[in-house]
Order: structure tokens, then C-alpha cells, then sequence
């Protein structure tokens, strides 16, 4: 019923800490022109630019307006979206219903963040209620260590697992020349860093990064005339979820938002086999213990199985089933572009030019997930072929 | 595309200079439990999908959305947000509806101005590196804009004038207006300077509220209200950032988003075609230029326009008959509340302040420095 729609461009900077000779929007520019070229197409065949980003981290308001002669939107259509950690696969989605909804054919998607401008733990400790919690000042992390205490003791997962992550990461994001943290980690160097909040070191914490990202999406009848392969985007499910103590699933009746988001995901696309039916997963895994949590509350693998499969190596790049093989948000987090090269990294995989980081198996379809806010969730799937 | 969109019920608070007894998210709970009940349907089970309106600097809350799916009921569902004008998340949920992702969705913004100091959040959405420590802020840049527009079409403070007295009288029957006043064009330029020409009666007043809106697929929407309202035409466009890299006397973004609109709802002669007119005013000379911008007059006519006599309430093609935002409302909400008004004139619910056998209206959403993003939308009632 909706009209198919395929990223035909895709266009991303290299991520690192601090760049203080590069401004915000010659960042954009130089993604926007990236995934322009990568599409074989101009800026005046956009029809609609859309801009992502965490308004308070650069303190910019209305930065789609004010940033609009770098991102090429000047005298177009375009939109903003601020969704926390998941603008970026949320700009993926946006795009997606542009296009879906027939009122556009070619759009142009963007994410985007500068840290360096502003140190991004007290803007996010205004994320939490002015009267209940903000008082703690906690930042992220408050929130990702509780959930990684109770997955240690419900799974039985070590810290060594999440050091053999983060390890891994390191691996995948020394192939990858856009990554922020590249030195390559042993898992006794990350079990040696230093504590951030029990049971969260230094180095199983994503670092703040800085980046852009962006993609050039388009109509069936346009895909198929601009690009020899074209990355379908099959099927998105967004889940939010309360804001409180049902966010961090903890408790005997756990659901979450991945739970959800999974569940559905795979229902309405006929997958009962996540690993088999899906080659790749770019997660957005902001924390260490993310990858095997996660894996199994998005209904990939069976509760308690996730670090068992960390074990074997069997989420390494040339593993059974390869997570986030360009280093995940584990080695690069620019939060406004981190889900959108999520998706940007899993079409790639599809494409077969990830390049130093391509996985071993064949590719046909893909995952792509976004976090976010009181634990939402974005996930995507992506497919070489039409249907 | 998956049939069309209509819009099934609207609703918003009063708007009110500040707020002190509710919480921001009381403003949100209050339209949500208003526009659920007006569809006549159950909030957790027939609402697929919320998109949320508002921004993170006039909240003060990094991803001001956090606190929404509390209100909304949107636990385990679907829920974004758009950070921009309301029009634009009118727009979106429409998306939503003719992808054919969804059957019915709400859409809610909320901004309670009083909060903080608002010259200071448009001094920040201002070029940081040029532009931003000279102090802009959008009445200063509104100033250099009406500066130019009268230098260039020779309109006058007088006409800016008589956009205030119409409005902020319409707003006399709107009650849920916050500045509804008897005023004279004397009054209206002797009040207190601004940045000249603008006078503080001829700036959008410091406001607080939140607005909502049910929309939903063509066959849902048929089987809720007898009377739904089709959002036929929309379009949006961004200005140039730089105000150097524009004639300000121009709105070379609203005309292409306009004509983008019209083109989709088969509008050919705007001035004839639409019955009436809700568009976002944050000071009086914009109300003059949008109408050029929107093709109801021609070029550098805005003032004639005002003169003529056609935009009063009782005239040919009303503007603003709820009062506009001349008579207060946040930043934020404003395109959605256009939006709002014009669906419950098409619907005839809009009590003192309807207008007589309206089919077709336009609404208009504004943000930025010198009116830097525009989105236009086409709703209609009847039709196949």
C-alpha cells in the first residue's frame, strides 16, 4: 500500500572528539556532500532536507534554520526532529514517510552533533522531571548501570563479557576509518580502566564524539533509475515507553521497549529465525552489556544466551552473527548522527562496501536500532531485494 | 498514497499570559483528555501513534518530549517528535495516515512561553559565528523586515496598525484568545516602541498553552464524525538563514510553499478560491506580507488588502478570524492552533467567531528570524 523506498545515497564525516577548526555546519556539509556524491545526484534534486539533532548539546535553537546553507535545505522543504538518541534512525523513519506517503520522491536525511561544543553530560541530566530527579544529575548512565546490575544477576553475565565486547568493538573499529576510538583494546586493558559507576568503566562507556551523517532516500520508480543497489527499507517500528520505573524492564515481568519493537517487527515480517533471516545487526549500543542484553530483548536470542554468544566470538565481525562490525556506538558517539549510521553502516553491509569492515557472511537483509529518551526504541530492517 | 487525511477533532487551552497552576504537562493531559473525548474514541486503544511538537530550549529539558508518553498514553507505542512549528506536525501526522502506516494518530504541542526569557532562545537559533552578538532577536530582525517591506511597497505603520485592531477585536469571540481588545489604530502606534516600526501592541504577546488534533485515515475519519476535514494541499520551505542573502520585503519560501500546496489541492486562484484564512502573525507586518506570500493579494498589496476591508471577519476572505497571534498564542503551538481553528470553522463549531459557509480554508505556520520556515496546508470539508 505505501510506496517502497530505498537509501540510494549514503554519506557520513570521520568521527573523533574534538575538531575545533571544523565548524557545525561544514560538518553537515561535508556528509550532505558525501552521500550526494555517493548517489550520483545534486543538492537541487533534493526535494526535501531533513535535519536531526540535540538542540541543548550546541545550544543552537532551530539549528535546521540557522545551519540551512550547509545542509543544503536553503529555499527547500525540510523538517526537524528531535527525538533524544534515536533522531537519527527517527530522521531514517521521517524520510521514510515522506516518501512512503507519496507527497515526495527524493529526500535528504541528516544527523548530526558536535560535543566538543558543549560537554554533554549536564544536557542530558536535564533530561530527567525538574522536581523528582533532576536534582541526582545523573547524565545516561545512572539509568544503563542499574539495568547492567540486573542483567548481570538475571543472566548470569560477568564483567569480563562486557570487556570481551568492548574488546571486540575495538577490533571492528580499527577497520573502520570513520570511527572515533580506534586503539585497539585487550580485555584486560578494559577490565584495568577506571570505574564510572559500578558496573560501568571507563571504557565499556561510549565515548562523546562528534560527527554527521546523512542519507539520500528515494521512490521505487526513482531508486531503480538512480542506483545499481539500492538498499530497501522493508519495515521500521518506533516504541516509546514510560517515563519512570517501567523504563529500565526491571522485575520479574520484564517488557520492554526492544522487547516490543523486536516482537513486532519480526511478526509482521514473517522472521523466526533473527539470526539466520537477518545477516548483520548494527546496534546502537551505548554501554557494554548493551550487545548481549539487547540481543535478547529484541527476541534475536534466548534470555541469558547473549553473553554466551559473546563467548564463542560468534558476534565478531567474521562471527555467526556479526553486531555492529563498524565499532557501534561503543567506539563513536556523535548522538545525533549515532542511529542514523546505524542504518548508514547496515545498507552499507548490504551493499558489500563496507570496506575494511565488511563481514564475512552474505548479506541480504540487515537490522538497525536507535535508543534513546526513557529507553525508546527504533528498529529497523533493511533488504537487498524488494520483498 | 492511501486515500486521504482528515482530521476527526481539535481541541486547545486557553491561552493565557503565564500559567502558574498548571504544569507544563497538565497543559498537555488537558488538550489530549479534550480532543480524545470530541473524537469519541479510547486514547490506549485507538491511538496508533503520537507525534509531539515542542523544543527543547523553550522547555528547558534536553528531548522535551520525555515526559509525553506519560500523558499520552503512549507507553509501548509509537511516539516522535517534531521540533519546529505545529503546522509542520500536522503535516507529519498526515504523513503518518497517507503512507498508510497508520489509521489514526494524535498530534499535540505544548509551550509555556512564560517559562523563560524567549528574546534570549531567538537570539540562540541566530548564525553563531556572524550574527548571533549583535544581539538579534526576532523583533529587532522584525524590525529591519517591516523597515524594508514599507521602503520597498511604500505600505505604512498605519496599515500594520489595522491588522492589530482586527485581530485583537476578532479575538473578542474567540474564547480561548488571551488578548481580546477594543483598540484604535492611534492606540495601536502610540503604545510602548519596540525596535521601530514595531509597536508592543503589534508584537505577538508572551503566552502559554498547548493544542491537539486527531487525524486519521479516510475511512476511520468517515465512520467518527459526520464531518471530517481533508488536509488536501501542503507544502513547506526554509529562507535563506542569512538575512543578507534575502530581499526581507519578500517571502520567497512562502510563495514556493504555497504554490506547492495549491498546486496538490488544485487551487488556481487563491483569492477567489479559499473561503478563509488562519496564518501565523508574530507582528503585525507579517500578517501584510504572508498575504502576499500566500497569493491573496499581489505583491507590495498587503496594505491595499487591509484597507479594502476583505480580511475583516464579515468580509470576502477572512484572515486570522480567531484573532491570530496578535492575540496570544506560544511559539510552537501557533501553526497547530491555525490548524485547529480553521477545522472547527469548516466543521461549524467555531461559536461567536464562525464564519458563514466556509468549504475551503489555509492555514499558515511560521518560525524563525523574519518568518524563516513556512508550511502551508489546504483543508477542505466534503468532497470525494
Amino acid at each position: 500500500m505505501s510506496n517502497r523506498v530505498a537509501i540510494v545515497g549514503i554519506g557520513q564525516t570521520t568521527h573523533s572528539g574534538r575538531r575545533p577548526y571544523v565548524n557545525d555546519g561544514e560538518l553537515i556539509y561535508d556528509a550532505v556532500t558525501k552521500a550526494l556524491a555517493d548517489a550520483d545526484l545534486s543538492i537541487n534534486d533534493m526535494e526535501s532536507v531533513m535535519l536531526g539533532n540535540m538542540d541543548l548539546f550546541e545550544g543552537h535553537s532551530l539549528n535546521d534554520a540557522m545551519l540551512n546553507l550547509y545542509s543544503g535545505a536553503a529555499g527547500k522543504p525540510g523538517f526537524k526532529m528531535n527525538t533524544g538518541g534515536t533522531v537519527g534512525s527517527m530522521m531514517a523513519i521521517q524520510g521514510w514517510y515522506h516518501i512512503a506517503s507519496g507527497l515526495y520522491d527524493l529526500c535528504l536525511v541528516i544527523g548530526w552533533e558536535k560535543h566538543d561544543e558543549g560537554p554533554a553530560t549536564p544536557a542530558i541530566s536535564t533530561i530527567t522531571d525538574p522536581a523528582v530527579d533532576r536534582p541526582f544529575l545523573v547524565g545516561a548512565i545512572g539509568g544503563l548501570a542499574t539495568v547492567s546490575v540486573a542483567y548481570m544477576q538475571r543472566s548470569g553475565c560477568k564483567l569480563e563479557h562486557a570487556a570481551m565486547v568492548r574488546a571486540n568493538a575495538s577490533q571492528a573499529a580499527a577497520r573502520n576509518p570513520n570511527a572515533h576510538m580506534r586503539e585497539i583494546y585487550s580485555v584486560e586493558d578494559v577490565m584495568k580502566a577506571r570505574m564510572v559507576m559500578y558496573p560501568l568503566n571507563l571504557l565499556m562507556c561510549c565515548p562523546t564524539s562528534l560527527g554527521a551523517c546523512a542519507l539520500v532516500l528515494a521512490s521505487e520508480s526513482k531508486a531503480k533509475k538512480i542506483s545499481k543497489k539500492p538498499v530497501w527499507m522493508k519495515d521500521h517500528v518506533t516504541v516509546h515507553v514510560e517515563y519512570g520505573g517501567a523504563q529500565f524492564g526491571i522485575g520479574e515481568k520484564r517488557w520492554t521497549s526492544h522487547m516490543e519493537a523486536g516482537a513486532k517487527l519480526f511478526k509482521r515480517n514473517n522472521i523466526t529465525k533473527p539470526m539466520k533471516e537477518t545477516q548483520v545487526f548494527e546496534m546502537y549500543d551505548p554501554f557494554a552489556f548493551a550487545i548481549p542484553m539487547w540481543l535478547e530483548d529484541f527476541l534475536i536470542c534466548e534470555p541469558s544466551e547473549g553473553w554466551k554468544l559473546i563467548e564463542k566470538g560468534a558476534l565478531k565481525l567474521e562471527g555467526e552473527y556479526p553486531v555492529s562490525p563498524s565499532g557501534g556506538v561503543l567506539c563513536t558517539n556523535s548522538i545525533g548522527d549515532s542511529a542514523l549510521l546505524r542504518v548508514a553502516e547496515a545498507a552499507l553491509q548490504i551493499r558489500g562496501d563496507a570496506g575494511e569492515h565488511q563481514v564475512t557472511r552474505e548479506v541480504k537483509q540487515a537490522l538497525a536500532s536507535g535508543f534513546g529518551g526513557s529507553f525508546w526504541s527504533d528498529l529497523l530492517l533493511l533488504s537487498k531485494t524488494m520483498d | 498514497m492511501a486515500g486521504r487525511a482528515g482530521i476527526v477533532a481539535a481541541s486547545m487551552t486557553k491561552f493565557e499570559a503565564a500559567k502558574p497552576y498548571q504544569h507544563l504537562m497538565d497543559l498537555v493531559l488537558e488538550v489530549t483528555d479534550k480532543v480524545v473525548e470530541a473524537a469519541g474514541i479510547s486514547l490506549k486503544d485507538d491511538v496508533e501513534a503520537v507525534i509531539s511538537c515542542s523544543q527543547d530550549h523553550w522547555d528547558g529539558r534536553t528531548i522535551s518530549s520525555m515526559p509525553i508518553p506519560d500523558i499520552v498514553c503512549s507507553h509501548l507505542k509509537d511516539e516522535s517528535k517534531v521540533a519546529g512549528d505545529g503546522a509542520y506536525a500536522a503535516l507529519y501526522g498526515a504523513m503518518h495516515i497517507l503512507s498508510g502506516d497508520n489509521k489514526l494518530v494524535l498530534v499535540v504541542s505544548h509551550c509555556a512561553e512564560s517559562h523563560t526569557d524567549g528574546t534570549m532562545i531567538e537570539n540562540w537559533s541566530i548564525d553563531h559565528i556572524f550574527h548571533r552578538m549583535l544581539g538579534l532577536d526576532y523583533t529587532i530582525g522584525g524590525a529591519m523586515q517591516a523597515r524594508r517591506y514599507m521602503d520597498k511597497y511604500k505600505v505604512t505603520p498605519e496599515q500594520f496598525a489595522k491588522i492589530v485592531v482586527k485581530n485583537k477585536g476578532n479575538a473578542r469571540k474567540n474564547v480561548y484568545a488571551q488578548e481580546a481588545m477594543e483598540l484604535t489604530v492611534d492606540q495601536v502606534l502610540k503604545s510602548r516602541m519596540l525596535a521601530d516600526p514595531i509597536t508592543e501592541l503589534q508584537k505577538k504577546p508572551v503566552s502559554d498553552g498547548a493544542c491537539a488534533l486527531i487525524i486519521a485515515s479516510e475511512e476511520v475519519a468517515k465512520k467518527l464524525t459526520p464531518n471530517p476535514v481533508w488536509i488536501t494541499g501542503a507544502g513547506n520551505c526554509y529562507e535563506f538563514h542569512n538575512p543578507g542573502d534575502r530581499d526581507l520585503a519578500e517571502c520567497d519560501a512562502l510563495v514556493k510553499a504555497a504554490k506547492k500546496a495549491y498546486k496538490m489541492a488544485g487551487i488556481g486562484n487563491p483569492a477567489k478560491d479559499i473561503d478563509l484564512v488562519e496564518l501565523s502573525e508574530n507582528y503585525a507586518y507579517q500578517e501584510m506580507l504572508w498575504t502576499e506570500g500566500l497569493g491573496l493579494c499581489g505583491k507590495g498589496d498587503g496594505g491595499k488588502l487591509i484597507d479594502s476591508g476583505k480580511t475583516q471577519i464579515k468580509g470576502e476572505l477572512p484572515v486570522n478570524p480567531s484573532g491570530g497571534l496578535l492575540s496570544g498564542i506560544p511559539v510552537t503551538v501557533a501553526g497547530m492552533t491555525r490548524v485547529a481553528e480553521a477545522v472547527w470553522q469548516l466543521q461549524g463549531k467555531a461559536g461567536e467567531h464562525q464564519v458563514q459557509g466556509a468549504k475551503r480554508a489555509v492555514v499558515h505556520g511560521c518560525d524563525g528570524l523574519c518568518g524563516q520556515m513556512h508550511c502551508v496546508l489546504v483543508l477542505e470539508k466534503g468532497g470525494k
